[in-house]
């Protein structure tokens, strides 16, 4: 399979790449952050802990997996390995979603590898379903930056497209709520604004839904949002890997 | 069509179908969720000044904007017949306290309390706003005192309470020391002791304002004298 030994070139480079020192000091780091502030804190000394870890390695899960892709793929283009692959007996979308899938794959791991610390505070049901949660946050941004480092073949402004996508997604509810508000002027360019943001909505992944910390804090999340939290991910993830491909058939090498 | 690209044709038809397929399942997908309105009773206690300052990474002036926009988005019901009335005002005194902590020369924080949050048809909600107004004005009386006028104003004319009007207008004749603090804003005491029946004070302050040389206004000069006169008037019946 063409596809699974592309994914495991992937992870391959990631594990010889700094991936697994970064992911161990991210952990470190957060755990010591954690640990102090935990020490001045009058109450809630624990879910003070959680609650920051958590909002930590989110971060850096989301940050690690896009700078990762982005990187290896503007250097794969760069270096002409795209060329070379591309000269190999192999379909387009093979190629796309072998590295995809190994792209996926670390991001995956690397979900696991933060998620495994909260079973020191947290019960297991509401760690798994935090921690499956960010593994699917972070194949969603692997998509998304995949998609970008090949569009633009750059690594600043793929990270930059990144960045943008996930912030709007996890604030764009809030920032349609402020401008939905009794405050708000009712004329033209404030119901064009908002037509706007509704607009761009539309095409954003509900991230403020997913990876929530307050699942390690107060228990896990009920089936039901949980999973329509989790569909509206892949769906998304879905729209990112058909655009992705859709341009990588266009690219003449 | 760029020489980097190849032609559509070579896009196979189920990638496309399947982009179209992501696509509508994306927007349908947004469009069943609609954004919820945070209710009013979800306000939560606001975090320390110290917090939002740590938060914003040293651009405290945006924080304190960005959380007013925060704080207005609560509690929709601005159209209602009763705005506001299931905001927790307790906790919406702790935000506004918090933001003008976090930046003291923004406007944004008071001109809220007066003019959206203490304009509400409940005496007690109003009147706790309008308290707040005059904590904070007390720390800043000569760039602060525009707002206490208007804390006196919503006493008079909607809560007909004279003696918190008299003592809102009071204040800035006594605590405002600035120069460009216009003299409407401290002759408002004297039309409120006027309103209060309280002839004698009222007609005590007008003259001392008259000969203390402050008016130099022919008109508004001659247009105090004027009601000093029909204040005599009315003492000596």
């Amino acid at each position: 399979m063409p596809a699974a030994i592309l994914a495991r070139l992937v992870l391959l480079e990631a594990r010889r790449g700094a991936m697994p020192w970064l992911a161990a000091l991210a952990v470190l780091a957060g755990l010591s952050l954690a640990a102090f502030l935990s020490q001045v804190a009058v109450t809630e000394s624990r879910a003070l802990q959680t609650a920051l870890l958590a909002a930590l390695l989110r971060a850096c899960a989301v940050f690690l997996i896009a700078a990762h892709v982005a990187a290896s793929t503007v250097r794969e283009i760069n270096d002409r390995g795209l060329e070379l692959l591309l000269s190999l007996p192999l379909t387009r979308s093979s190629l796309y979603l072998g590295r995809l899938a190994g792209f996926a794959l670390t991001g995956v791991l690397l979900a696991t590898v933060f998620a495994v610390p909260f079973l020191a505070w947290a019960p297991p049901a509401a760690v798994a379903a935090w921690g499956f949660s960010l593994a699917c946050e972070t194949v969603l941004v692997a998509a998304a930056a995949l998609f970008f480092a090949m569009t633009l073949s750059n690594v600043v402004p793929a990270l930059a497209a990144v960045g943008g996508l996930y912030l709007l997604g996890r604030s764009v509810d809030t920032i349609r709520a402020i401008a939905a508000g009794p405050l708000a002027e009712a004329s033209l360019p404030n119901q064009i604004t908002r037509l706007a943001v509704d607009g761009v909505a539309l095409l954003l992944p509900p991230l403020d839904a997913a990876t929530r910390t307050e699942w390690l804090l107060y228990g896990a999340p009920a089936p039901a949002p949980y999973a329509t939290s989790l569909a509206a991910l892949a769906v998304y993830a879905l729209l990112l890997v058909a655009a992705g491909l859709f341009d990588f058939h266009r690219r003449s090498a | 069509m760029s020489s980097d690209t190849r032609p559509l044709a070579v896009v196979p038809i189920w990638l496309c179908l399947m982009l179209a397929a992501a696509l509508a399942a994306q927007v349908a997908l947004r469009a069943a969720r609609p954004p919820a309105a945070p209710a009013a009773g979800e306000l939560p206690p606001p975090p320390s000044a110290a917090t939002l300052r740590l938060a914003s990474f040293g651009e405290p002036q945006a924080a304190a904007r960005l959380a007013m926009l925060y704080l207005q988005a609560f509690d929709f019901g601005g159209g209602s017949a009763t705005p506001y009335r299931q905001l927790d005002y307790g906790r919406l005194e702790a935000w506004l306290g918090t933001i003008l902590e976090l930046d003291p020369r923004s406007t944004y924080p008071l001109f809220s309390a007066a003019r959206i949050y203490a304009e509400v048809p409940d005496a007690e909600r109003s009147r706790r706003m309008l308290g707040f107004i005059y904590r904070e004005y007390q720390r800043d009386p000569n760039s602060r005192w525009p707002w206490l006028a208007h804390a006196a104003l919503i006493a008079k004319h909607r809560l007909h309470d004279l003696p918190l009007a008299l003592a809102y207008a009071r204040a800035i004749d006594r605590q405002t020391t600035a120069s460009d603090v216009p003299l409407w804003a401290k002759q408002m005491e004297i039309f409120i002791l006027e309103d209060m029946n309280e002839l004698e004070a009222a007609k005590i302050m007008l003259g001392g304002l008259l000969l203390s040389g402050r008016i130099t206004d022919p008109a508004e000069a001659a247009f105090l004298q004027q009601r000093l006169e029909e204040l005599e008037a009315r003492t000596s019946r």
